[in-house]
């Protein structure tokens, strides 16, 4: 335990703390009904596969995680962009953003 | 043990306003939470010697689309003065419960099946942001321009999805019967 306190924060500490931004992040996808509320979260669970990705890397001594991190924050950019103007679309069509609303294809 | 104290400090402040983003009632105040959780993820990647990415993270992340979203929910927002996110109970304990089963797995995984602190020493990361430009240019050059193209298609798919039909092509007659007033339409039933 003392050595693992003059270590200093490993890999696991890291991982776990993406976890549990991750575990937030899919609470707030699963418990909200705003669908921007929705994306926000996926924002915050998408952020902690970012920082385990970046932790990895830090830790193996490779650069390639860095450069796929990138990759992901762009793929990320271009989710938001298109579930935004999902959103819009929802509002013009339902007048309201809320999930439950969305419901035009149900049987 | 400061190495302990500055990583307590970073995750307070990327836990507790992540927690905030899914707490808060109020959307906009969401979005502010989340740009904080972005910005403290940017001194994450600093301490994880990733310093470009910090850069791309403020400029991309808490720079883009925090405003996306802040001017998502202008445009949407006008019916409902105050905030309107209603939470059934019983959907948030189940969330909850999700996400907690979810969390146990994940740190039941990281923790038993990885023995990382027996490795030696950290190899060393450079801070080199020239290195990593020739990894996008030498191995990862095919997934680099691919990544331009799904950014073409995304910016054209959003502005084909958001803008408006021009009223000579199609009357401006709503697909559906006559929407619910405002006031009943924001809640839920």
């Amino acid at each position: 335990m003392s050595e693992l306190l003059a270590q200093g924060p490993g890999l696991e500490a890291w991982l776990l703390l993406a976890a549990v931004l991750f575990a937030i992040g899919l609470y707030g996808v699963l418990s909200r009904k705003n669908l921007i509320a929705i994306l926000l979260s996926v924002e915050l669970m998408a952020n902690a596969v970012n920082l385990n990705l970046v932790a990895l890397s830090r830790y193996s001594g490779n650069l390639v995680g860095q450069a796929v991190t990138m990759f992901t924050i762009a793929l990320t950019v271009a989710e938001v962009v298109i579930g935004l103007a999902i959103v819009i679309l929802v509002y013009r069509t339902r007048r309201g953003i809320e999930a439950d609303q969305a419901d035009m294809l149900r049987g | 043990m400061g190495a302990w104290i500055s990583f307590g400090l970073l995750a307070v402040a990327l836990v507790g306003p992540a927690l905030m983003v899914v707490r808060s009632r109020d959307l906009v105040h969401s979005v502010l939470w989340l740009a904080l959780t972005l910005v403290s993820t940017a001194v994450a990647y600093v301490v994880l010697h990733a310093d470009f990415l910090a850069a791309v993270q403020v400029l991309l992340y808490t720079g883009g689309i925090v405003t996306l979203m802040l001017f998502a929910i202008m445009l949407t927002r006008r019916l409902e003065g105050r905030s309107f996110i209603e939470h059934g109970s019983s959907g948030r304990l189940r969330a909850a419960l999700a996400a907690a089963a979810v969390l146990g797995l994940t740190i039941t995984a990281v923790l038993g099946t990885l023995p990382f602190s027996q490795g030696g020493p950290t190899p060393q990361l450079p801070v080199d942001t020239a290195a990593l430009g020739r990894i996008f240019l030498g191995p990862l050059v095919l997934p680099f321009e691919l990544l331009s193209v799904l950014l073409l298609a995304a910016m054209i798919g959003a502005i084909t999805l958001a803008r408006r039909d021009e009223p000579s092509k199609r009357p401006v007659r709503p697909a559906r019967p006559a929407p619910p007033s405002p006031l009943e339409g924001a809640h839920h039933e």
